[in-house]
């Protein structure tokens, strides 16, 4: 079966700094993937590369190819991408506060998706708008639909914005951290409407998150990167089960969790390198507890491992 | 039993907003009624959504902003009685972990002079070998002393702003989020080191945060706050909550565990704004258990010095 997302081993660039090294990951219809890995890991970068949005930033894919639907898309023209966009990949970024516009109606800006990629005339735009916010659970959605931007929460603005990505009716939402900004009781409001949502439709989801919880709680694939490499990729429950890398299981240990033993919360020491400095071998030996001589030197493919893939010279050995 | 290090009584703290050439004041009450005592070598733990006074409240028990009404007792003094002079003074004995390290250096200082400051401020002198101490205190090598704040990174940043609030071995340490703005194997790795040197040092804390599972990990007793007041205090970090709001904020958390995976039952509703507080129970809107008594009176916090709740129907 054909992925809806592919990307194979993906490399990019920004100027002459290589941020991402050779990412091969893959969402299915119906599927939902969590991309994890702490900042500076090249979670967003990942994204912007699926979108094909990387000239906005300055940057460029320098290997491997980026597939949706089985089309290339550095094969397609431009405009093709910005149709992809918006109609088969929807995107709710990270900040509500600045993806609306602040002068315009909330309906309007839900309105003009539908319009603009499915061709619907105003009035059936607008029994869309209010049948989608009405899903995302927003009460009385016919005066939010007449509300400025700034009379809403957080909470509510995000829902906006997840509403204007579906608005498309999108196959693929990409969803880039979207509820670090946001409360906690609200998070996990957020996180259980847009998972509810993706699987009642069968659409896909790529999941950006630093959240290892979030990621148990939703998803059914995740990707660990670290410092622009894919450090291990499998089924949630697997991973979470027995993370073969000890980068994932370091993640996981992060998380104070009920009756941790005081002094168990370690964190992981150091911290991510720079892309213009990265070590040699494995890029997260300086931070490993399991590093030997080899893991300073060789870089380690990527190897499968059950139904995943780890890339990690002592992968599964509890030190 | 001894007298608490910090004793907070019925501090109320009131903002206004606007007040323009069209606009009439508002006003909003930030931190309503609290009171709190704290023993030496306890932390406790502050949580709540943002809006619901948490920082309001570690700035009022350090005297940074001051109260509308109420009290703060700081080892059996008031310190609203204290003059500027002896109040700096005092203030030796208490500091404050401020949540964003890349706002709270002077990105013109080098480490040193960030670490030398308070000793300045204070009037003393600074004795040789300190500034090397307080670095490896906070695990960072000496050689960072002429580095400025935006040559490291957020946790070493962090770091810092430990190392200057313990600068002169303060009894007291108030710490308003202070890993809200890091990724979380820095928080875990800060959490660790805020962990050892309590222990150390013995330290009395006041620890901030939106974060429940933090707090509950590095608190003795937590203090959960909605709106600007204390709704529940649990005893102990283990203890089943008894308000619907910790119940929700305990809700909200995910185990990273997928055979843990929990059908939230949802908070309907939004946090009301603060210059509009309804009548009744400032929560009843999303609370799944309100009736009409909580729509109309506001429930005090219960009297029971084991496990207070403000509810008029604890879980």
């Amino acid at each position: 079966m054909t992925a809806l997302l592919d990307l194979a081993s993906v490399s990019v660039s920004i100027g002459s700094a290589p941020l991402l090294d050779s990412i091969s990951l893959r969402v299915d219809r119906g599927q939902i993937v969590g991309l994890v890995g702490e900042s500076g890991s090249g979670k967003s970068l990942t994204a912007m590369a699926a979108m094909g949005l990387l000239p906005l930033i300055g940057g460029r894919v320098t290997g491997g190819n980026v597939r949706f639907d089985g089309q290339d898309m550095a094969l397609m023209t431009d405009t093709q991408r910005r149709v992809l966009r918006g109609r088969r990949i929807g995107f709710v970024t990270q900040n509500p506060m600045t993806a609306l516009d602040p002068v315009q109606r909330i309906g309007e800006q839900v309105d003009v998706v539908s319009r603009l990629h499915l061709g619907l005339p105003q009035a059936a735009a607008r029994v869309r708008t209010l049948d989608l916010l009405t899903q995302l659970r927003i009460p009385d959605a016919a005066s939010v639909a007449e509300a400025w931007p700034h009379q809403l929460s957080g909470g509510m603005k995000q829902r906006i914005v997840i509403a204007m990505a579906l608005a498309g009716e999108p196959d693929l939402i990409i969803a880039d951290e979207p509820t670090t900004a946001l409360d906690v009781t609200v998070q996990a409001q957020i996180i259980q409407i847009l998972g509810a949502l993706v699987r009642d439709r069968g659409l896909a989801l790529l999941l950006i998150t630093h959240d290892m919880g979030v990621v148990a709680q939703v998803c059914d694939r995740v990707a660990v990167l670290y410092a622009g490499r894919l450090a291990e990729e499998g089924p949630v429950s697997d991973i979470f089960a027995a993370p073969a890398h000890p980068y994932t299981s370091a993640l996981i240990g992060c998380i104070p969790q009920d009756g941790m033993a005081q002094g168990s919360l370690r964190g992981i020491p150091g911290a991510v390198p720079s892309a213009l400095a990265m070590p040699p071998g494995c890029r997260f030996h300086p931070r490993c507890e399991r590093a030997s001589d080899l893991c300073r030197t060789v870089v380690p493919a990527p190897e499968s491992c059950g139904q995943g893939t780890v890339a990690c010279h002592h992968a599964g050995v509890i030190a | 039993m001894t007298a608490p290090l910090i004793r907070i009584e019925h501090l109320t703290r009131q903002f206004q907003s606007g007040g323009g050439f069209l606009s009439r004041p508002r006003s909003m009450l930030a931190v309503r009624d609290v009171s709190l005592g704290i023993a030496r070598g306890e932390a406790v733990g502050v949580v709540g959504e943002s809006g619901c006074g948490k920082s309001t409240l570690a700035r009022l028990v350090l005297r940074l902003i001051e109260p509308t009404s109420g009290r703060v007792s700081f080892d059996g003094t008031d310190l609203a009685t204290l003059s500027a002079t002896a109040l700096r003074r005092m203030r030796r004995r208490m500091a404050m972990v401020f949540q964003d390290p890349y706002s709270s250096l002077d990105p013109r200082h080098t480490l040193t002079q960030v670490l030398a400051e308070p000793f300045q401020v204070q009037r003393q002198p600074l004795p040789p070998g300190t500034i090397a101490a307080l670095l490896a205190e906070v695990g960072l090598p000496e050689g960072l002393a002429d580095s400025h704040p935006q040559q490291l990174s957020g946790g070493q940043r962090q770091r810092v702003g430990i190392a200057r609030a313990l600068a002169l071995r303060p009894d007291f340490l108030v710490l308003d989020e202070p890993t809200a703005s890091l990724d979380v194997s820095i928080q875990a790795q800060i959490i660790a080191l805020l962990a050892d040197l309590r222990g150390r040092l013995g330290l009395t804390c006041l620890f901030i945060s939106h974060d429940l599972g933090l707090v509950r990990y590095f608190c003795d007793r937590i203090v959960v706050m909605y709106l600007g007041a204390v709704v529940e205090v649990l005893p102990d970090p283990a203890a089943a909550p008894r308000h619907p709001y910790t119940h929700a904020l305990m809700d909200a958390r995910f185990a990273p565990d997928p055979a843990q995976r929990k059908r939230l039952a949802p908070l309907s509703g939004e946090i009301p704004s603060p210059f509009a507080l309804p009548a009744g129970c400032a929560f009843a809107a999303r609370c799944p258990h309100a009736t009409d008594l909580c729509r109309r009176e506001s429930p005090r916090l219960s009297d029971d010095p084991a496990h207070p709740v403000a509810c008029f129907h604890p879980l």
